[in-house]
């Protein structure tokens, strides 16, 4: 993914009710209006949202009849969480390891310490 | 044993990560310091690690690299001031992304009871410089409340699926 376009991947997930927006989309298609119910912000400011999440590429929109509706794009979230997951991977193994050394060497020092008793 | 917590805001050049151990911070410094113990933990165990040098003390470097099937992932930098039990402070630098350092400091917090907290405090350059080393596929992050987008992940990835 491009650097560019992973910035804006987090820049439009940084927001709660863009999350939020996305959790929504995550049950189906919802027009703008059917996602401002739930908010107490305008319909504009929701809209204002849902460019965002479109540049971002997170939200497509169509329309169908008179409505104009939001559909979930769920692959870049998959490629931002992708790395995030690397990175979690990376220390959360290194620390387990961490774990097992530390006790290894408690382990030695306890021995050691009974080792010099009489 | 704790969960580790990863916090980088959104418009921040900052990582923070945290950790408790159930060891007192004495080890934790031997841990940290001592190559031979740095190379038994740091990095998954998918990859080999070899350490190049790791002269922990003041105006001392280090180089290490992360190997596996076709690649290899080096990193180098330079320890500022002498590593005690309160912590140490560092430059880190991905050789595959030259230029972009970041100035890397760990304390080790006495929790009592022989457990410690390390917290390790990352700062860019700047914000772009922090999430390049995301594209990287390294190091940074950028979301500021990571259990927030866990669940949404969660929560997306059952109709998606």
């Amino acid at each position: 993914m491009q650097q560019d376009h992973l910035s804006a991947v987090f820049g439009a997930l940084a927001d709660p009710t863009r999350r939020a927006i996305l959790a929504r989309l995550a049950d189906g298609d919802a027009s703008v209006a059917e996602l401002t119910a739930p908010f107490a912000v305008s319909q504009p400011a929701i809209s204002k949202h849902l460019i965002v999440l479109e540049r971002a590429g997170l939200v497509s929109r169509r329309r169908q009849r008179t409505a104009r509706l939001s559909h979930l794009e769920a692959d870049p979230l998959g490629e931002a969480t992708a790395w995030l997951a690397r990175y979690r991977e990376y220390w959360d193994e290194s620390y387990a390891r961490l774990d097992d050394l530390l006790a290894r060497l408690q382990d030695d020092t306890a021995e050691a310490h009974e080792g010099i008793r009489p | 044993m704790s969960k580790l917590t990863i916090v980088a805001e959104p418009d921040s050049p900052f990582i923070d990560i945290t950790r408790d151990f159930d060891a007192p911070r004495e080890l934790l410094l031997r841990a940290y310091t001592d190559p031979e113990l740095v190379k038994q933990w740091l990095g998954p165990r998918k990859y080999e690690m070899v350490i190049d040098h790791y002269d922990a003390r003041d105006g001392g470097t280090y180089r290490y690299i992360h190997r596996d099937e076709g690649h290899a992932y080096a990193f180098h930098g330079v320890f500022h001031g002498a590593p005690t039990i309160d912590g140490m402070v560092q430059t880190f630098e991905f050789e595959g992304a030259p230029g972009h350092v970041s100035l890397d400091a760990i304390t080790f917090e006495d929790l009592g009871g022989g457990r410690t907290r390390v917290h390790l405090h990352s700062v860019h350059q700047s914000v772009v410089a922090r999430d390049a080393m995301a594209a990287a596929g390294m190091a940074s992050g950028i979301d500021d409340a990571y259990a927030r987008l866990d669940e949404l992940v969660e929560r997306l990835a059952a109709p998606v699926a």
